[in-house]
């Protein structure tokens, strides 16, 4: 028999998951922008088991506006990603140094 | 069936969302976070989420990760200097997941989550349409943050586009208004030379 808990667990191993990948390539973007998309999943997938098992329908309309706002957040993420690679030849996080005092 | 069913979906899920984390190609990465996104669908499918699940896979699988792969295939990355500090931040990042997930293990197999409090719904019969629930909801209650949600995409489709746009230097290109503006003196010299005496050819 299959809990409530089964799915908030899952989604917990995949949100330490996402943030022990921000900490491991804490130099490449990419796997970082990556790493925030699984991020949002794992969240997304605790507002999912919530409206199933309370018969809620408002968890799946917050995912449908998170799922929204992540995908206009990779939309500029990347392109912010491709203007730094243009000017900077890396995508290397320790390179953006350029704002600091 | 469905815990047979929860389990494998679960096992995929994790296993490639390690893999999206450490493995060292960027282009693997994102394959396997596409397989990832893949597996939450079916599982989001085994809890009545049709439309999300289907749009996670139309939206995230078929747009957004296409991004991201043009956007890895594109860029030349220097894959070994990235990897630097890998082995050292290991560590720290395996103590601060493990202690995330055991406190959000200790909150949620408290009774407060399990099969008494919460039990496992019976679920909606076959003529239950989990799109048209949504859009009746989403349409009536939620119709203001569903236009704020159209206008960030507006201004993410806007901001995208005038990031990445450039205007080279030495690219030429056409100004429709100076074209029609210009009159005869600026393109036309009028120059007087004495005519040329005829040739004769047969000599």
């Amino acid at each position: 028999m299959i809990t409530l808990s089964h799915y908030l667990v899952l989604g917990a191993i995949l949100f330490a998951l996402s943030v022990v990948g921000i900490f491991l390539n804490r130099k490449n973007l990419v796997i970082i922008l990556m790493a925030i998309e699984l991020l949002l999943l794992a969240v997304n997938m605790n507002f999912i088991a919530f409206s199933y098992y309370l018969d809620d329908l408002a968890g799946q309309v917050f995912v449908f506006f998170i799922l929204t706002v992540a995908a206009a957040e990779a939309a500029i993420g990347l392109a912010i990603l491709i203007v730094l690679f243009r000017n900077r030849r890396s995508i290397n996080v320790q390179d953006l140094d350029q704002l600091s005092g | 069936m469905e815990s047979i069913l929860f389990y494998l979906f679960a096992t995929v899920l994790v296993v490639s969302a390690a893999m999206v984390v450490t493995i060292r190609n960027p282009v693997k990465a994102a394959l396997f976070l596409v397989l990832s996104f893949f597996s939450a669908a079916c599982i989001w499918m085994t809890l009545e989420a049709e439309f999300l699940s289907i749009a996670l896979v139309l939206v995230y699988v078929g747009a957004v990760m296409v991004l991201f792969l043009f956007v890895v295939m594109m860029l030349d990355i220097d894959v070994e200097s990235m990897r630097e500090g890998f082995a050292r931040n290991l560590p720290v990042g395996a103590l601060v997941a493990g202690v995330m997930v055991v406190e959000f293990a200790v909150v949620m197999m408290s009774d407060r989550f399990d099969s008494q409090s919460l039990p496992r719904p019976a679920g909606h019969g076959p003529d239950y349409s989990n799109t048209k629930e949504l859009g009746l909801v989403l349409y009536t209650d939620y119709v203001f943050a569903f236009e704020v949600a159209g206008l960030i995409l507006l201004v993410a489709i806007v901001a995208a586009i005038v990031l990445t746009m450039r205007r080279r230097p030495n690219t030429r290109y056409q100004s429709p208004s100076e074209q029609v503006k210009v009159n005869k003196s600026e393109r036309l010299r009028i120059v007087s030379m004495p005519a040329e005496k005829r040739l004769d050819i047969d000599n």
